[in-house]
This record gives C-alpha cells, structure tokens and sequence, in this order.
C-alpha cells in the first residue's frame, strides 16, 4: 500500500467510494499496481494490468464506480489492440498503449507534486500567524450606524423592488340571467310554448343551465310564463302566460 | 532598530495577515520601496539574531509573522490555536494540476486525475484555496480557474515560483530500461 495519509473525512463528493479505498481515482489504482509489481510504466505489460486491474475493482467493491469501469474498458481495448496481428515494418502503427502510458507519467507527475504540496503544507501548519482561525470565518459586521431618515429610504428602495405578486386570479364567471331572460322572452315571443331543451340546447355549461333556471324561476314569479313540469325527472315545459294570440 | 523598522513591525504585528511590500509603502509616503525593502531585512535580521519565538516569513506575496515550528505543539496543547485541517489527497492532486495549469478549465482536471473533480474544486473555492479568474474559449466557454494568495499562504510559499520545476521531478516510476 502507497503512504497516502488517510483522508479527513468524506467531504469531497466527487471520488467519495475512491477515497475511503485510499485511491483518487483509476489512475492512482493503476499506478499503485505497477509500482508493486515494480513494471516497467514505459513498456506495460498491458494484459496482465489489466486483468489486475479487473481483479482489484471487483475485489474492492469498485464496480458501481464510472471511472474505474471507464479505465476497465480503456484497458480490455488496448489488451485487444496489442492482440491483433500487425505487418512486419508497418509504419502507421502506433503503440497502442503510448495514451496510457502518457496519461499515467503525467499523473505520476501529479502525484509528486501531491507530495511536495502536502510536505509544504505541513510545515507550514506548525507555524501559527497572529490572529489564526482554524477556518476561515466570516468577519462580523461592524456595529450599524444609520440615520431614521436613510432607514426609511432603504426600506422604501427594497419596497419598492418587491415584484408585484403573481396570483392566479380566480374570476366567478357571473351568471348571465338577463342573457337568459331574453333568450327566453324572444322564443316565447314566437311560440306559446317550448321546452327546457329549447332554452339551454345541447351542451350547456353549469352556468348556462343556472342562469336559464334562475331567469325561468324569475319569469314564472312575475307572472311572465307558467312552468310544468309532468313528473320527476320529466321534460320541463314552459308556456307563455298569459296566453296571447300568436302574431 | 531604525524608526522605519519599528513602523514595519507595528504594521506587521498588528495586521492578521501577511503585507505585500506595496501595501506597506502606504505606511510613510516619504519611504520608497528601497527603504521598505531595506526596512524588512533589517527587522527579520533582529528577530532572527536576538532569540525570538517568532519570526518574520516572506509569505503569499507580502510579509507575516509567523511563530517558530518548535512552539507548535505546546501551542496547541494549550488549544491558542490549532494546525489547519489537512488538505485530502483528492484535494491536493486538484490543487497541484490547476496550480501548474492555470488558468486552467474543470475538463482538463478530470481528464488528468481521471476523475470528475467538480466537487473538490467546489470545495477548494470555498475554502478561497482557488478562485474563477477567467472564461475559456470553446464549447460554452468553460470557467478558468487559478489558484489564491490563500493557496501560497497555507503552503508557505513566497509565490508560485517557489513550487517545484516539473523537470525536477522524477517522471517515469523507475529509470527506463536501456535500450537493448
């Protein structure tokens, strides 16, 4: 196992699985295993990392890890690139490895940065500036010194920025009786009779029908027209009252 | 001591964090920067020479007194003050990469640590280690990130020169093999 220190807690979200195996990441996980096998980075022995590789990430619980899948795959691709068959002399070819290998120097190189940053920093932690904090605090406000005068004028500026609030306007639809009335009164005026169905037609809305019923009820009070109505649930009919001779 | 060196360690003592050279100028219009630089040698020479617990650091592009690493642990035993929490591994490598890099974009980070580094970089902001500095070109012009004064403060550094040269480290795990 490399010297890494163990890591504080679980802050960082992003290799959260990785840290607590002690690896950042696919290419820490790679490296760790060339250096135990003490391989030559330069001329990797691709078939056996990656069956390594395999090994450890399903060993450690690593699978559901995007990353480490990702550097899988990358490594079965190159084992099968190295498998295939090449002409002798052939120019164009290109090691497949060499993306790899590139990738794993320079975060090797990374890495001993890592080292060299975390010796600076702990040097530097046994070194206290005046007025040290752990973390880095907000600093208090300085006590508020304000007139009555621009209090008012903050609070009518922050007033004035509140956007009027978007409400959903709920309008009653109000009831069109005197619609209806008329409607009524211009059938009756040309026939001394006619039915509920005549009145409302076909596919009234709720208010339709109570503006018509309210205007019949209306009428029938005034005296304007008789109702009738032959049964429970019977058509309703409406007859002009009184009787006059049709024009 | 010069009347300028106890007005540089006033300055300094009273201030929580380190004074870059131009700030300290401020201090006496008369003085330039030459007197100033002059100044600070002089006060670091007397606390180094006469024996004291703290001593003056050239810091995060400015000046700061620092305590001796000797009185470290007694200081914290006595809870005066703690050592800063350590930085994660994840943490480190992102801060080296975007150290080196910078300004540099969060793809170039993953794609070096082979990780998705939105997180840690996230974090490293909060804690003011790394700051947005600039919008790349390209594909929805990625945010540019670079390193704080923070970042050198918490390390030691004077500035990022201090950082190792990459051709002084050691690339390959092990010399490459001679060729055959």
């Amino acid at each position: 196992m490399t010297t890494l220190p163990p890591p504080p807690s679980a802050v960082d979200q992003a290799g959260f699985v990785v840290e607590l195996e002690q690896f950042s990441g696919p290419l820490d996980l790679l490296l760790h295993l060339i250096r135990e096998d003490e391989l030559d980075i330069t001329d990797l022995p691709i078939a056996k990392i990656a069956d390594q590789f395999l090994g450890v990430i399903g060993d450690l619980g690593l699978s559901q890890a995007a990353d480490y899948l990702e550097m899988a795959a990358r490594l079965l691709r190159i084992k099968a690139q190295t498998l295939l068959p090449r002409r002798p002399g052939d120019d164009e070819w290109e090691d497949p490895r060499a993306e790899l290998v590139r990738r794993l120097l320079e975060y090797q190189q990374v890495r001993e940065l890592v080292d060299w940053l975390a010796d600076a920093a702990a040097s530097r932690a046994e070194r206290f500036a005046r007025g040290f904090m752990p973390e880095a605090r907000p600093v208090p406000p300085a006590p508020l010194v304000i007139e009555l005068n621009e209090l008012l004028a903050a609070a009518e500026r922050v007033i004035a920025l509140i956007p009027e609030p978007v409400l959903h306007r709920v309008v009653p639809r109000p009831l069109d009786v005197e619609g209806a009335t008329e409607r009524i009164q211009a059938l009756l005026g040309e026939r001394e009779e006619c039915s509920w169905l005549d009145v409302v037609g076909e596919g009234a809305s709720v208010v339709d029908v109570l503006s018509v019923f309210i205007a019949l009820l209306e009428l029938a009070k005034r005296g304007a027209l008789k109702l009738r109505q032959d049964g429970p649930f019977a058509p309703i009919v409406i007859r002009r009252e009184p009787p006059r001779a049709a024009a | 001591m010069s009347p300028l060196a106890q007005l540089l360690e006033a300055a300094l003592f009273a201030a929580s964090r380190p004074l870059a050279v131009e700030e300290l100028m401020t201090l006496d219009p008369q003085a330039g920067e030459v007197a100033v630089r002059a100044g600070l040698d002089e006060l670091r020479a007397a606390y180094a020479t006469a024996g004291h617990g703290v001593e003056l650091v050239e810091i995060a592009l400015g000046w700061q007194f620092l305590t001796r690493p000797e009185h470290a642990a007694a200081i914290e035993g006595a809870q005066f003050a703690l050592r800063p929490r350590r930085l994660s591994p994840a943490a480190l490598e992102t801060l080296a990469i975007i150290a080196y890099r910078q300004p540099v974009g969060r793809v170039e980070v993953d794609e070096i640590r082979g990780v998705d580094a939105g997180a840690v970089i996230d974090k490293l902001i909060e804690r003011g280690l790394v700051e947005v500095v600039s919008r790349g070109e390209g594909l929805g012009r990625p945010l540019l990130y670079a390193t704080t004064p923070q970042f050198l403060e918490i390390l030691g550094l004077k500035d990022l020169d201090e950082l190792p040269r990459l051709e002084e480290l050691s690339v390959a795990l092990r010399p490459p093999a001679a060729p055959a």
